[in-house]
């Protein structure tokens, strides 16, 4: 039995990313969208806090909420007019979409509630991340040592950081 | 002195057309003349003094054993395929190339120089595109020589080739004019249909020799003939085709019958033109090539009288259309075709046997002289047409008043081929009135009234342009040419003065042994006496304007419009070209081939094309399209995997 | 009345279509990539929770999403690097007028 203020929690937190996921792919306005993207990318970091997983949830909105939605705003504004709207979609490829969308949902949603055993599991026992944890597994060698992925990705990241140079310098 | 320096005879045209070609429009018209006429002349000389060394000069071993050697002055091997088949580029000094090539290059020079004074329009303006024409008499030129001094069947092949596209390019010098076109591409079209068979006969030839040297083939012709091993085809041996399929490339050059039909249209091209290739040179290139090949010729008995028989008749049916053309220059073409089948008579019926191969060599006489006063007479009739701008007998008359140099040399040029002596046609004619009774009293005959005829029409050419009435001229009355044009003509006019007395025979003969002409009175007084008379009625027709041809053309009326419409072989040739081989045999293959042969290859191109179109939305370029597909597929992928596994 | 498993992946399921939704229907490439983000972060989602729900002793799924919320951030800035260089070239990021590398 949950205590009712994560209940209310959760369906507040369910509520606001069902609403501004269609929201975002349906507004008009590209700002808007990013706007909408914006509060999505809070209730999921909401999960995150709701999971217990303090560390993960602070980076969702660090990186995601702080750093993506920022450069997303900086593109939209470079490459168009304030409040322009897009025109609206054919009716053609709205079919398209929608259809795709209604059949993933079908089909995903079917394998959910016919696997009612697992999907029914509980949180079980609470959980103690801290960040001290976190740090000693990310550059760890050991069993559940990350220190290889973690190293990758900064090498990624890295190229990343030249390609985006390289990409958008003016020639 | 050996005769290594007669490449110059090639290179010198050939450098002529080069330049003239390439470099023609940078010069003005009357430069480029000079030029080619200069380079013309040089080569004349080095060509004479080549020609002269061979018969006169001190001896390298032209002559041995009193027989007059095959020299090859040089040799390149051009291309190599097997030890067999090379092709060679080479030089043959012979006694008929020696005589060729003095021919080829007097009548070449001289047409070039009097171009320079016909080739102008009224205001002495010359004409435009003169680079051009000269460097296709340069063209040309090189072309004959490369033919005549071939020491092997495919070198002259090649010339004989490039002889038929200058030709080409000549008849249409006037290339806005339609009929300068039509009859370009008809001279060109007939005589590459008659080559079809010239070189298939060289393939069976050399197939059979593996040669295509001369002085092998010619040297030991039993040998050459037997290696066909007594092959047939269709009744006849196989060499025997060969040789009348080779005949067959001549007869087109030739013009002889039914090849003949290019000739008189051939007409259309500038009048020196007309004299130099149409009467002079190339048209001989077909009795040519049976000279050279006539040892061999002489041993196929069907050949030879296949190329009699054929000889023959073109002879009387030329002369019969020659005599009531109204046109001068078809009357000179016409003339033409029948004075070569002279010769092609007198080479069908030489014999080694007969009176020491007189015909050969009476043939190549002929051939001699016939070059000079044929082109003297197409000389004098560009003369007049440039005086009366205009080819039809009925714009002319009374003309010895105004054009005294022309007249004195176009009776000259009658005389000679009329037969009369002392002029050059007399002794050759006669030489092949004997040639044709020693084979035949028959031929004899025959050729013998063809003689007459030809004195006749050509006095009847003679009287209609310079007596017959005195039209009136106007004020723009028709005067001698100038001095480029009047030359030429005085020249030819000495030559075919004295050209018979030269004893010819001692230097050409079919064995290159000497021969002494010797008259044979009883034939040379008859064959006089019968052109005597000839020129005597046409004198009675047509000295003075009267109503008697008029009389005579409407009591024979069928045969005189037959005649004037060449008999209707053009007709002829327009019926089966156009009725039945275009008609009944070309448009069903082209249906076939566009429907059923291009239809099939067309349907499946289309099948494909379809199917191509079909697929092409599957490779849109479109990234959202894809993620579409991939999607569906994923999702039908997670469909079955939660129906069936879970 | 009890969170399950169930009741977190159905708003990322719904998350994720509107993610397919919005990327095939969308014209311009930033919201394509806005729709991008979606589908990536239901994923993200569903790690976690699967890890919380099902193996709370470990820590896979939650070092996955973190990774992959620092991939994303990585392609999200190199797009928008390709996006306004092509928009220098071509003045416009409407995703059909952008023909000019197809054959």
């Amino acid at each position: 039995m949950e205590s009712v203020g994560n209940i209310i929690m959760y369906f507040i937190i369910a509520l606001a990313i069902i609403v501004f996921s269609v929201l975002t792919v349906t507004t008009g306005k590209i700002l808007r969208a990013a706007t909408y993207l914006l509060f999505v990318l809070f209730a999921t970091a909401g999960i995150y806090f709701q999971m217990d997983y303090e560390f993960l949830g602070a980076v969702q909105i660090a990186v995601y909420a702080g750093g993506i939605l920022v450069l997303f705003v900086f593109a939209i504004f470079l490459t168009g007019k304030p409040g322009q709207s897009s025109e609206p979609l054919e009716s053609a490829k709205k079919k398209i979409g929608l259809s795709a969308a209604v059949l993933g949902a079908l089909v995903c949603g079917y394998a959910l509630f016919t696997k009612a055993g697992i999907c029914s599991a509980l949180v079980s026992q609470p959980i103690d991340v801290t960040i001290n944890s976190i740090g000693s597994m990310l550059l760890s060698t050991e069993k559940f040592g990350y220190l290889l992925p973690f190293e990758a990705i900064s090498i990624l990241l890295l190229a990343c950081i030249i390609g985006g140079i390289v990409i958008a310098r003016k020639r | 002195m050996d005769f290594s320096y007669s490449y110059l005879v090639l290179v010198l045209p050939l450098i002529t057309f080069l330049f003239l070609g390439l470099m023609g429009t940078r010069l003005s018209r009357k430069t480029a003349g000079v030029i080619g006429t200069a380079m013309m002349g040089v080569a004349a000389v080095i060509a004479y003094s080549v020609a002269l060394e061979y018969f006169f000069g001190a001896d390298q071993g032209q002559i041995v054993d009193g027989i007059r050697q095959q020299i090859i002055a040089w040799d390149l091997t051009w291309l190599e395929f097997t030890e067999n088949l090379v092709i060679k580029v080479g030089f043959l000094l012979d006694p008929i190339s020696a005589m060729m090539l003095i021919v080829i290059t007097t009548v070449s020079f001289l047409v070039h120089l009097y171009s320079l004074g016909y080739m102008q329009d009224h205001e002495h303006k010359y004409e435009k595109g003169l680079q051009r024409y000269y460097a296709f008499l340069s063209l040309f030129t090189l072309s004959m020589l490369g033919l005549v001094v071939a020491p092997n069947i495919f070198q002259m092949y090649i010339f004989w080739e490039l002889v038929g596209v200058s030709s080409y390019l000549l008849i249409g010098f006037y290339y806005t004019l339609p009929a300068a076109v039509s009859a370009s591409k008809k001279a060109f079209i007939v005589t590459r249909f008659a080559d079809l068979g010239f070189l298939i006969g060289i393939l069976l030839l050399s197939f059979y020799t593996q040669t295509f040297d001369f002085i092998t083939l010619t040297s030991n012709p039993t040998a050459a003939i037997a290696t066909a091993g007594g092959a047939t085809f269709m009744g006849c041996s196989v060499m025997a085709w060969a040789l009348t399929l080779i005949f067959m490339g001549g007869a087109g050059k030739s013009a002889m019958f039914p090849l003949h039909i290019w000739l008189p249209d051939a007409m259309e091209g500038p009048t020196p033109v007309s004299a130099l290739i149409h009467a002079a040179t190339m048209v001989v290139a077909g009795v040519f090539l049976v000279a050279r090949l006539f040892p061999l010729y002489c041993l196929e008995e069907g050949t030879m009288t296949v190329i009699t028989v054929i000889g023959a008749f073109t002879a009387f049916y030329a002369a019969a259309v020659a005599c009531v053309q109204s046109d001068i220059k078809r009357v000179l073409a016409f003339s033409t075709i029948s004075q070569i089948a002279f010769m092609i008579t007198s080479l069908g019926v030489a014999r080694p046997e007969l009176h020491e191969g007189v015909g050969y060599m009476a043939s190549m006489f002929h051939l001699f002289t016939h070059a000079m006063f044929k082109a003297l007479l197409f000389l004098c009739a560009g003369a007049i047409i440039h005086a009366v701008h205009s080819n039809e007998m009925s714009a002319m008359g009374g003309l010895r008043k105004y054009m005294p140099i022309c007249n004195i040399a176009f009776l000259i040029g009658c005389l000679a081929i009329a037969g009369i002596p002392p002029f050059a046609g007399f002794f050759s004619k006669d030489e092949i009135l004997v040639a044709a009774f020693e084979q035949n009293t028959f031929w004899g005959i025959w050729m013998m009234l063809v003689a007459g005829m030809t004195a006749f029409y050509m006095f009847r050419l003679y009287y209609k342009i310079f007596w017959w009435n005195n039209p009136d001229y106007g004020h723009h009355t028709p005067h001698d040419a100038p001095m480029t044009m009047s030359l030429p003509l005085i020249i030819l006019s000495l030559v075919s003065i004295v050209a018979g007395l030269i004893p010819f025979g001692e230097f050409v003969s079919w064995n290159r042994a000497d021969y002494h002409i010797h008259l044979n009175m009883t034939v040379a007084v008859s064959s006089v006496a019968v052109a005597v008379v000839a020129i005597l009625l046409a004198t009675k027709l047509y000295l003075k304007e009267n109503s008697a041809p008029a009389k005579m053309a409407n009591a024979f009326k069928g045969l005189w419009t037959a005649a004037y419409h060449r008999f209707y072989m053009d007709e002829l040739y327009q019926f089966i070209t156009h009725k039945i081989i275009f008609e009944r045999v070309s448009r069903p293959l082209a249906w076939f081939d566009r429907q059923i042969v291009d239809g099939s290859l067309n349907g499946l191109a289309n099948i494909a094309n379809s199917a191509s179109y079909a697929i092409r939305k599957l490779q849109s370029g479109s990234i959202q399209s894809y993620v579409y597909v991939y999607l569906i597929g994923a999702l039908l992928l997670a469909a079955v995997t939660v129906i069936c596994l879970i | 009345m009890d969170l399950t498993l169930l009741m977190y992946l159905i708003p990322s399921l719904i998350m994720f279509c509107c993610g397919v939704y919005g990327f095939i229907t969308r014209k311009n490439m930033i919201a394509i990539l806005i729709s991008l983000e979606l589908m990536l972060n239901a994923v993200d989602i569903n790690f976690v929770v699967f890890n919380r729900f099902l193996f709370p002793g470990e820590m896979e799924g939650m070092f996955f999403s973190l990774f992959a919320i620092a991939i994303a951030a990585a392609e999200t800035a190199l797009v928008i690097a390709i996006i306004i260089n092509v928009f220098r070239m071509a003045k416009n990021i409407d995703i059909r007028e952008l023909t000019k590398m197809k054959f």
